[in-house]
Parts: structure tokens; C-alpha cells; sequence
């Protein structure tokens, strides 16, 4: 009844390009990042930026990051945990060591030579393909953890190989940042900008070549598309905002800087959230980082509420979490190979006709 | 000298174990087309169940009984319900329920027993044994006795399997899958049956191999991170291939502990077997992408 794009005629080509074909998808977002920028830092309290909403955003520009790479391009990877090690650390020496340097161009200067480091990585994709890239992804992985833990120059020597992030380096333009609602800020408004670059690409002639490539890249080859180098944008373009990502990991949600926090796991933890969102779709990056994130912490809060504090203790809970977890993957993938983007497509649709049927 | 050949011997007999991890990987593989990613968590189910059991009393021989039974029946429960389902389905979506499959068992396997860090004792000496008794005084090499004994394991379970591919119906009715679903399908070879199997196995061979790796690592869930050590076992022989497991194996023990010696004091620090030997199969796949022993599809647009 009030979502349905009749009447929206498009009469010249830069209104039928949008990047939000329909006017009401339109105002929603437009609405909902304003409230988020403007209205949301002034509300929050500590739990819900730091705890809830920070590491929502942060897990879900990874997850966008790795579904560039897996979900538009079809290039197995389970490196998105080293990438993001990169990121932290590269953003935290830049920080230390320049004297000019406030969080943003860190992380942009981090993300960077992460992108560098992906493309290294990605170059042997020229001739391995499937699963053996699974190879070249973890080597890299297990290389940028090693080489962390290793030189103890990048953790500032550091006998624990943590370090605690210094409140100096939330400073920017003689702005504090380093309060919840500053560092919400921080992430918010980078999210914010990466998801428009990522969309963008996705819907422009590069985000089409990765597509062609994913689908078939002999076919792509043969109509024309550099498969190899769409493939190490892809790698650059991923491992750029895992960077980002990781460096707001350790920035605006744990406030410090280490080694245990980058283990594999963080690169599976990634890939569900990509798998439950949906392959190839930036909306179900959203949606996957939320579910995989905020699902435990949804449990042990009914537990709270309906048996009594505390009364569902943690292993029970993160063990179940991981037995449902499985089980939506599994499930997904039977009923819903394309994830919550398609139920959400679905939603969307049976919302055009409401209330009649289709 | 003799000490380059000590290294070099600890890394095959290393690589062996890797071995064991791959050779489950395989079976899925050939047969299905699985890349089998919760072989890891299988290995822990298997370990867990065991230990859990023991610990409680339960006489070892039974325990390893009832323990099989539980792998068996769980192979089957994951072709009826994971693998049916999802047949046809692109390679990629096939993996990731593995990995799907994977965190559902380690919650399992965790939620049933406990998360806490079990020791298990094979009563496998450790004792390190001298080459130099046995062959002559040529050979002064010092050699784990367990590594020695999981060697011995791994040859048994091979020579089991070949026997069962080479000489049983069901092993040709195996083979004859892995050719060529459709065509085994066509001369009436029943495929849910034969995956169930498949699944069935690999199960039993979970167990053992995760008996020997837990008496050397004990079973918490770090266990199943071995998955990622047989993986680039498994690249390197060309996912098909069961001698390919075996050869890459000794490929990635040997030169991950020859790189620890040799070369990690030229790069500055220790540690650098863990990302040493996917460099080593990352040159191999450069060279031949699809492994040792690997058939080169031909591919069409």
C-alpha cells in the first residue's frame, strides 16, 4: 500500500542510474544514516555504543569486505583476519610514529598496504583456483601473524604483546574523539563512506566484471575481461576494508592493540557472517554480521529475563549459539543458498502488493 | 650431517600424521566432491567421546566400540541431512555447510561433555628410540617411538583401505562413484548409499586419527585447528589422490621443520613452521594448480 514504486517515472539516464532505483528505499536510508550521525552519538550510552552498535558496524564492513572478495568474485579466502591485523597495527604505529597523523588517514594509509599485501597474496589466483586458493590465503594469514608477533617493533615492545591505545590517538583537528560517543562516530561515519564506495564499485563496470568472473571467467575471458586483474582489485579493494575494519576493531570497540585478538577464528567468524547474510549481496552483510553478532547476547538476555540472572552460564550459551549457528548455516544453505538478503528480497516483494496477494 | 638427517626424519615422521588427517579428506572428496572442511571437528567428536567415556570409567576397548558406533551412525546422519539435500549444489555451497557443519559439531560434541582440556594416554611409549640399534652405526638418528608407532598406523589404514577399494564390491561400487556419478548412477550403483558409507568411514578413520593426535596434544578444541595442518597436505597431493596425501604430507613435515632449523634464524624469529609449509604448497600450486597427483579437468565456458 505505501511501498510500491507505481507513478515513478525516470526521464533522463542519471535518475534511471540511482544508486536507489525506488523513492521510498530512498528516504528510509536517507533518514536512518541521518538519525544514526545526527541523532544516535547524543543518545547513547556506553554499553550500547560499545558494546552493541560499534561492533555491529565494525564486523559488518569486514564482512562487506570479504563478501567483495568471496560473495562478487568468487575467490575463497579465509585470510580476512590476517588483513585486519594489518590494519590495527599499521594504524596504531602510524599513529605513534607521525607526528600530524589523526585516525583517519592511519587507517586509509593501513588500508593501503593491507590492499598491497592482499594483491601479493591474490597473484598466485592467476593460476590456482577453488580451493586450492585456500592455500595462498591462509599462507598469508599465518605470514602476517607471525610477522606481528615476531617483531615486537609494531606492539612498541610490549612485553605482552597487547598494548592499550592511548587516549591522544582519538585526537583529531584538536577534537577528544576518545568517548563512547566519539568512537561511535568514528565508526559510523566510516562505515557509512565505505559502504558507499563498495556499492558504487559493485554496481559500476568493475563490480560487473567481478560478477562475469565469480559466474564463469573462461566466459569472461572470452568477451573480453581481464580476469587477473579483476581479481587482484578485488583482493585490493576486500583486504582495504578488512583493514579499515580491523583497525576499528581494535580503535572503537576493544581499545587495544594485540595479537590473540586476530586469530583464524575471526576469519571463520566473517565467513558465517557472509554465508548468513548472503554471497554477493551488501545489505546481507548487514544483516550477517547483526544475526551472527547480536544472536548470543539476544539468548543470554532472555535468559536473564525469564530464568533469573545469570541462570544460562556462558558455555552453555556459546555452545548452543555455535549448535544453532551450524544449523542456520546448514539450513540457509539448503533452503536459501542466497542467504537473509533473499528473504529479505522476498519481504520487499510480498510489501509491494500488500495488502492483496500475489 | 647426521643432524640434517635427524630433522629431516622428525619432519617425514610428522608429516605422517599429517598424513592421517588428509587421507579422510580424500575419501569425501573423491567420492562426493566434498571439500570436507568439519573433518577437524569430527576428529574432536571421535576424541571427546572417547575421553569423555573413559574418564567415566568405561573400559577402554569399549569405549573405542561405542565411540565407532557413534561415528558411524553420525556419518550417516550427515549424509541423510546435510549431504542429500545440498546434492548438486555447487562446490562452493557444499563446503561451506562442511563449515556450517563444523561449528554445529563442536557445539555439540562441547555441549554434550565439557570444554575443558582432557589428557589421554595411549600407553604408547614416548621413549625416543636409536635408528643406530637397528640399522647400523651409519644411522645415529634419534626417532619419537610415537611417531614411529602413528607411521605404522597410517601404513595399516592404508593397506585396510586399498584392500577395501581394490578388492570388496562396495570399494567398486566406490571407485566407479568417484569416476562419474551419473554413470555409476546409470549401472544402478545406489549413490546415497555409497556417500553414507563414505561418511561412514571417514567417521571410524576420525577416530583413530584423533586417538593418536590427541594422546600428543589432548583433546580440547584447539584440536580441530589440525584440519588446517592437513589442508595444505591435502592441495599439495591433489585432493584426489590417496599416495598425493601421503607424499604431501612427508612434503610439508620435512620442510616445515628443516625451514624451523634452517632457515627461521635467517628470518629473525621462531615460530615460523605455521605459515612455512602453505608457502611451500603455494610453490608447488604455482607450479602444477592442481597438485601432485591431481587430474587437470579440461575446462569449458
Amino acid at each position: 500500500m505505501f511501498y510500491r514504486e507505481v507513478g515513478q517515472y525516470n526521464d533522463n539516464y542519471a535518475a534511471a542510474s540511482r544508486m536507489v532505483p525506488v523513492l521510498q528505499d530512498r528516504w528510509i536510508i536517507i533518514a536512518v544514516a541521518a538519525f544514526m550521525v545526527f541523532a544516535v552519538p547524543f543518545m547513547v550510552n556506553d554499553y550500547w555504543a560499545l558494546a552493541i552498535l560499534n561492533p555491529v558496524l565494525i564486523l559488518s564492513l569486514a564482512t562487506l569486505g570479504l563478501n567483495i572478495l568471496t560473495g562478487y568474485t568468487g575467490q575463497l579466502s579465509l585470510g580476512s583476519a590476517g588483513f585486519m591485523m594489518i590494519g590495527a597495527f599499521g594504524t596504531y604505529n602510524f599513529l605513534l610514529r607521525v607526528d600530524w597523523m589523526n585516525i583517519f588517514p592511519a587507517m586509509f594509509l593501513s588500508g593501503i598496504i593491507a590492499g598491497l599485501v592482499g594483491v601479493f597474496f591474490g597473484l598466485p589466483s592467476a593460476r590456482i583456483k577453488g580451493f586450492y586458493l585456500l592455500v595462498s590465503t591462509l599462507a598469508a594469514y599465518y605470514f602476517i601473524w607471525w610477522f606481528f608477533n615476531t617483531f615486537e617493533y609494531f606492539t612498541n615492545y610490549t612485553s605482552s604483546g597487547v598494548v592499550t591505545i592511548p587516549r591522544s590517538h582519538y585526537e583529531i583537528f584538536g577534537f577528544n574523539l576518545a568517548s563512547a560517543s566519539g568512537k561511535y562516530l568514528i565508526t559510523i561515519i566510516t562505515v557509512i563512506i565505505m559502504t558507499l564506495i563498495a556499492k558504487n564499485m559493485v554496481r559500476s563496470s568493475i563490480g560487473r566484471n567481478w560478477v562475469a568472473v565469480r559466474d564463469q571467467d573462461i566466459a569472461a575471458n572470452v568477451i573480453g575481461i581481464q580476469v587477473v586483474r579483476t581479481k587482484l582489485i578485488a583482493f585490493f579493494v576486500s583486504s582495504f576494508m578488512l583493514a579499515v575494519s580491523g583497525a576499528l576493531y581494535s580503535y572503537t570497540y576493544l581499545g587495544n592493540v594485540g595479537n590473540e585478538i586476530y586469530n583464524l577464528r575471526r576469519s571463520f567468524l566473517v565467513l558465517f557472517m557472509v554465508i548468513i547474510g548472503g554471497l554477493g549481496s551488501i545489505m546481507g552483510s548487514f544483516m550477517g554480521a547483526a544475526f551472527v553478532y547480536l544472536f548470543p547476547i539476544v539468548v543470554s538476555r532472555l535468559g536473564d529475563t525469564f530464568f533469573g540472572g545469570g541462570a544460562l552460564d556462558s558455555a552453555f550459551i556459546e555452545n548452543n549459539s555455535k549448535i544453532v549457528m551450524g544449523a542456520i548455516i546448514i539450513y540457509l544453505l539448503i533452503k536459501e543458498p542466497a542467504g537473509f538478503a533473499a528473504i529479505w528480497q522476498s519481504i520487499k516483494n510480498k510489501l509491494r502488493s500488500w495488502p492483496f496477494t500475489t | 650431517m647426521s643432524f640434517f638427517l635427524e630433522v629431516l626424519v622428525g619432519g617425514l615422521l610428522s608429516g605422517v600424521m599429517y598424513s592421517l588427517v588428509a587421507i579422510g579428506f580424500v575419501l569425501v572428496y573423491k567420492s562426493s566432491g566434498v571439500f570436507n572442511f568439519a573433518q577437524g571437528a569430527m576428529l574432536l567428536f571421535a576424541a571427546l567421546t572417547f575421553v569423555s567415556m573413559t574418564e567415566r570409567g568405561v573400559n577402554f576397548w569399549l569405549a573405542f566400540i561405542i565411540t565407532m558406533g557413534t561415528m558411524i551412525v553420525m556419518g550417516i546422519i550427515i549424509e541423510r541431512f546435510v549431504m542429500r539435500p545440498l546434492a548438486n549444489q555447487s562446490l562452493l555451497s557444499l563446503f561451506m555447510a562442511t563449515v556450517g557443519l563444523s561449528l554445529f559439531l563442536e557445539g555439540l560434541a562441547q555441549g554434550t561433555w565439557d570444554s575443558a582440556v582432557h589428557g589421554l594416554d595411549l600407553g604408547i611409549p614416548t621413549t625416543p628410540i636409536f635408528l643406530s640399534d637397528y640399522l647400523g652405526p651409519n644411522f645415529d638418528i634419534l626417532v619419537s617411538f610415537f611417531d614411529a608407532f602413528a607411521a605404522v598406523v597410517a601404513g595399516v589404514l592404508i593397506l585396510a583401505l586399498a584392500l577395501f577399494f581394490q578388492k570388496t564390491k562396495t570399494g567398486l561400487s566406490l571407485r566407479a562413484v568417484s569416476d562419474d556419478h551419473m554413470a555409476a548412477q546409470a549401472v544402478g550403483i545406489p549413490l546415497s548409499t555409497i556417500w553414507a558409507i563414505v561418511w561412514a568411514v571417514v567417521g571410524v578413520i576420525s577416530l583413530i586419527v584423533g586417538l593418536l593426535w590427541s594422546d600428543r596434544l589432548g583433546v580440547s578444541f584447539t584440536l580441530q585447528d589440525i584440519v588446517l595442518k592437513g589442508l595444505p597436505v591435502i592441495l599439495i597431493g591433489g585432493l584426489t589422490s590417496i599416495p598425493g596425501a601421503i607424499l604431501g604430507g612427508l612434503i610439508i613435515g620435512a620442510s616445515e621443520k628443516l625451514g624451523e632449523i634452517y632457515l627461521a634464524p635467517i628470518l629473525g624469529g621462531q615460530g615460523i613452521e605455521n605459515w612455512f609449509g602453505y608457502t611451500v604448497a603455494l610453490l608447488f600450486l604455482i607450479y602444477k594448480p592442481a597438485g601432485i597427483f591431481g587430474v587437470k579437468g579440461i575446462q569449458r565456458a
